[in-house]
């Protein structure tokens, strides 16, 4: 069957820009004219819509299906149920194998998938999916997630438990230190569960092919992982779900996860047509995971001079019914638990565990957001109690290059923290509180206050996030790159599976195809499955690694241009080393140009596909957690200024001001993008964004009660980026895009706790929380 | 229902239209014009954001019906025109907000772009050379996840000096 109307295609790389330039976005000019396909956009003739019915509750057994009311609509074309999955009934990532594609027996968690309709109109679909009639025998839902660790076997929702994962970490003899210590603190944290909220809503176009596959357009960060889940519960082989990537309307890892994915191929295999589902916000709020919710026990002791001598920490993380990524993100909640700050004697438990509660995954910092909040919070309560500011404590303690993490791992590369705060305090400040615009202050536009009742604080965060994927997993990305002559020009064609989901790695890519092969001209192909495996976009992992492997296959091309370029010229090509490409032409150090790009490939087509892999991991061990589990380690530090209403418990951040080390700065533009709205996403949960769950139940499944920041809620920003290159990494880069999502938080909460003095012990702060009165 | 509007210029009718559709999901799915985007669906995104009659709304809270012999103006209808080259890939000549959002980095995923540019079309419309205080009040209503808002902010600043200057 045919393609789409409207379907992904080719962009062209406009201008100049190799690595370092600020160069703009290929896919800039489809999307600020609307004319850039993304999934929800894809549209084809004869197409029938999708509708998926969901749990009204958390837990429940299923004791009837009747879809015969469904069926009898007009326009209705197909409604199936688990018995209708083609192959295998369940599915999931990072090795787990549990998550239902439909629900057989019972539901557990609010919105979990029941049954598919596919009709004429979406409306139709929706109505007929709710008079599926469904017979539920309610069950008292496991919502605690602490009683759940207490109570593993006692308390479980399913087959595996219970505690997905109960990552340990010992280093020294914390009873010890404990006694030796002139200063010990300790407290508790909470954190709320927060949406990736990203604006696309999952949506995608399944269309029958004629080899009895099917052709899949969705919107996911890594393509040959849904493809490895979805064929088997096809029940087709993996040659036969093809797949590319339709525009992705951000995805922060909500979309690491599958959604409509096998619900549509389900659709479209059975009525033999193409299908789309696009889920409305409500949907998306069940449609994905959430970023775990988080409880924090911590406990730290410190010579008088404030040296920490030991952490004691447990973490519990509550992953919902099904596995998702929990065991990943627990591990990182371990091994990134006390920060970047050297500890001699460490004591950390991090469970995650399965309960009823809505399923919880990836989001961006993945585990160490949450274990920031706390630490960073711990290390300001260590700092009053020593006498020490914010900024010295964290100084004293910070990690360099050659520290010991808590797993033991030595930091290889430049970590400069100590320097980073040092240039952090240096920035300039904001001016005064100025009331003669009352927009400015907290309660903004509604001009909640003249300036009466506002108190001004400043705080410090600082976080530390792995880069690429970790403990022992092969990772890697695959890239293709042609080069050919085409209209009189040199151009270079790269191909891979890498998903764009906004963070502007299809500029990357072409810029550095311009610096390796020395081409203007840079087409990137749409990602699909016709190219090998490039990993997820996700562990601010892309730079680095499709980064590397285009960077790989264009010394390939360019190795290749060069022997052409050789073998014409005769014994002067033969010499190893002479030859060289630069500015768009091949040159001879002994002989000169031997010719422009274009004049020696004539009609030659050079191609070249290769895999990038970083250096192994290792696994953590199971019973101490050390083992160097990660392959990079990147720092951000923050600092806030907040204007507090403490009368009606109004927060407004005045600035946030960040220093973050990237290694090599490949486009300033796109970097200061990622930096702001990492930055923002740390704002909103420190301040406001909370999936608020009672019994199971999600509380507020909509915009307009799940706020995300607006352009009133962002400060201005103050950005110094440093470039101390890690040798081991393509261009010395560090993976940029989630570091600023962990330390803008607990910055900020430490912000709003020097202007109120209130403990505030859980994020998001809630105004209760800051009212004296 | 048949419906009958003008957008972008010219009068289109489209028939079998179900008359809970909104004017948003008219324009998608039914005129080939999914520029404006689909986020919430519930008027508090701001990505479908158009001009109804010289007034910018959300698409989604207008029933196709209401849409009726008014006039609809989409992202699609604010470049330029064919002709022209503006040195960027694409066969349009593209409006100078359009051309600052692409030039400040004001565009990431850009599912809210396209509401974010009728919007910021309509501030400048309205006031050529807004404080950076006005451009966040006009802006309020347009949610974006990923960048932050400031290279939203140096778009229309950018583009309000452009259009000063071309003036």
């Amino acid at each position: 069957m045919a393609a789409p109307i409207k379907s992904p295609g080719h962009v062209a790389a406009p201008g100049l820009g190799g690595v370092g330039d600020s160069a703009l976005r290929p896919d800039g000019t489809l999307k600020v004219t609307g004319e850039f396909a993304y999934a929800s956009d894809l549209w084809i003739d004869g197409m029938l819509w999708g509708a998926t019915l969901r749990s009204p509750h958390p837990r429940a057994r299923i004791t009837s299906v009747d879809i015969g009311p469904a069926l009898a609509v007009p326009g209705v074309r197909a409604v199936l149920t688990h018995r209708d999955v083609p192959g295998r009934g369940t599915f999931g990532i990072d090795g787990a194998d549990d998550q239902p594609v439909l629900a057989v027996d019972q539901v557990r968690h609010q919105g979990e998938p029941v049954a598919l309709v596919a009709a004429d109109h979406p409306e139709t679909a929706r109505r007929a999916a709710a008079l599926i009639g469904i017979g539920w025998e309610v069950l008292e839902p496991v919502t605690d997630p602490r009683a759940v660790v207490a109570d593993p076997e006692g308390l479980k929702v399913q087959g595996l438990g219970g505690i997905a994962r109960h990552q340990p970490i010992r280093v020294g003899d914390v009873a010890a230190a404990r006694a030796a210590a002139a200063v010990v603190v300790a407290g508790e944290y909470e954190v709320g569960i927060q949406d990736q909220a990203f604006l696309g809503p999952e949506s995608g176009l399944a269309i029958p092919a004629e080899d009895g596959g099917v052709d899949l357009y969705v919107s996911t960060q890594w393509i040959h992982n849904d493809l490895k889940q979805i064929a088997p519960c096809l029940g087709l082989t993996a040659g036969q779900v093809h797949m590319t990537l339709a525009g992705v309307g951000g995805a922060f890892g909500g979309r690491e996860d599958l959604s409509m994915q096998i619900h549509a191929g389900m659709l479209a295999l059975h009525t033999g047509r193409p299908v789309k589902m696009s889920y409305n916000r409500q949907e998306s709020f069940f449609g994905h995971v959430h970023r775990h919710p988080a409880h924090l026990r911590y406990e730290y002791g410190a010579t008088a001079e404030g040296r920490l001598l030991f952490a004691d920490v447990e973490i519990v993380l509550d992953g919902g019914a099904y596995t998702s990524s929990t065991l990943n993100v627990t591990g990182n909640a371990a091994s990134l638990g006390v920060g970047p700050y050297e500890i001699p004697n460490i004591r950390v438990d991090a469970y995650g565990v399965y309960t009823n509660n809505p399923p919880c995954g990836a989001m961006r910092g993945f585990g160490a957001v949450q274990a920031c909040f706390a630490y960073e919070s711990m290390m300001d309560r260590l700092g009053a109690a020593c006498g020490l500011g914010p900024v010295e404590i964290r100084r004293r303690n910070a990690v360099k290059q050659g520290s010991r993490l808590a797993t033991g791992q030595i930091i290889e590369a430049p970590a400069p923290l100590a320097d980073m705060l040092t240039r952090l305090e240096a920035m300039p400040m904001p001016p005064e509180r100025d009331t003669s615009d009352l927009r400015g202050l907290p309660g903004g536009v509604a001009q909640t206050t003249h300036g009466e009742g506002v108190v001004r604080g400043v705080g410090y965060g600082v976080g530390i996030k792995n880069i690429c994927f970790s403990e022992g997993f092969d990772d890697l990305a695959t890239a293709r790159v042609r080069l050919e002559v085409i209209g009189g020009e040199p151009t270079a064609l790269v191909h891979t599976a890498a998903a764009e989901v906004g963070q502007g790695l299809v500029t990357i890519q072409a810029q550095i195809a311009r610096t390796e092969l020395g081409v203007r001209r840079v087409v990137i192909a749409p990602a699909d499955d016709a190219v090998g495996d490039a990993g997820s976009s996700s562990a601010s992992r892309q730079s680095y690694m499709s980064g590397g492997a285009v960077k790989t296959a264009c010394e390939a091309v360019r190795a290749e241009l060069i022997a052409l370029a050789g073998r014409r010229a005769g014994p002067a090509g033969r010499v190893p080393g002479d030859l060289t490409v630069a500015g768009g032409r091949v040159v001879s150090r002994s002989a000169g140009v031997l010719g422009t790009i274009a004049e020696i490939l004539g009609t030659e087509v050079i191609e070249a596909t290769r895999e990038f892999h970083h250096r192994p991991t290792t696994a953590l061990d199971p019973v101490t957690g050390q083992g160097r589990s990660h392959t990079q380690l990147a720092l951000c530090v923050h600092r806030a200024v907040v204007d507090v209403d403490v009368e009606l418990g109004l927060v407004k951040v005045v600035e946030l001001a960040a220093v973050q080390d990237v290694g090599k700065i490949l486009n300033r533009l796109s970097l200061e993008g990622q930096i702001h709205g990492g930055s923002a996403q740390g704002l909103g949960l420190a301040l406001m964004e909370e999936i608020v769950v009672s019994g199971g139940l999600v509380r507020n499944p909509s915009f307009t009660d799940y706020l995300i920041p607006t352009i009133l809620d962002m400060p201005p920003m103050r950005l110094d980026i440093l470039e101390n290159p890690d040798p081991e990494a393509p261009y010395g880069l560090r993976g940029a895009g989630e570091p600023p999502t962990l330390s803008s938080t607990p910055a900020i909460v430490a912000a709003v706790r020097a202007a109120t003095g209130r403990p505030l012990t859980r994020v998001p702060v809630r105004p209760e929380h800051l009212v004296t009165t | 229902m048949r419906v009958t509007f003008t957008v972008n210029g010219s009068e289109e009718t489209v028939d079998n239209v179900w008359e809970g559709e909104s004017l948003l999901y008219v324009l998608r799915e039914r005129m080939g014009l999914p520029g404006s985007k689909n986020a919430c669906e519930q008027g508090e995104c701001g990505s479908c954001t158009v001009y109804l009659d010289g007034v910018t709304a959300c698409s989604c809270l207008v029933a196709a019906g209401q849409a009726e012999g008014r006039e609809v103006r989409t992202v699609e209808g604010l470049a330029g025109g064919p002709d022209g080259s503006d040195g960027l890939a694409g066969d349009q000549r593209l409006g100078p907000v359009q051309e600052a959002f692409v030039e400040a980095g004001a565009v990431q995923c850009g599912f809210c772009t396209p509401g974010l540019i009728v919007q910021a079309h309509a501030l400048l419309e309205r006031v050529p050379d807004p404080a950076d205080a006005e451009i966040r009040e006009a802006l309020a209503g347009n949610l974006c996840r990923c960048t932050g808002y400031e290279k939203i902010l140096d778009a229309v600043r950018l583009a309000a000096r452009r259009k000063a200057a071309a003036e």
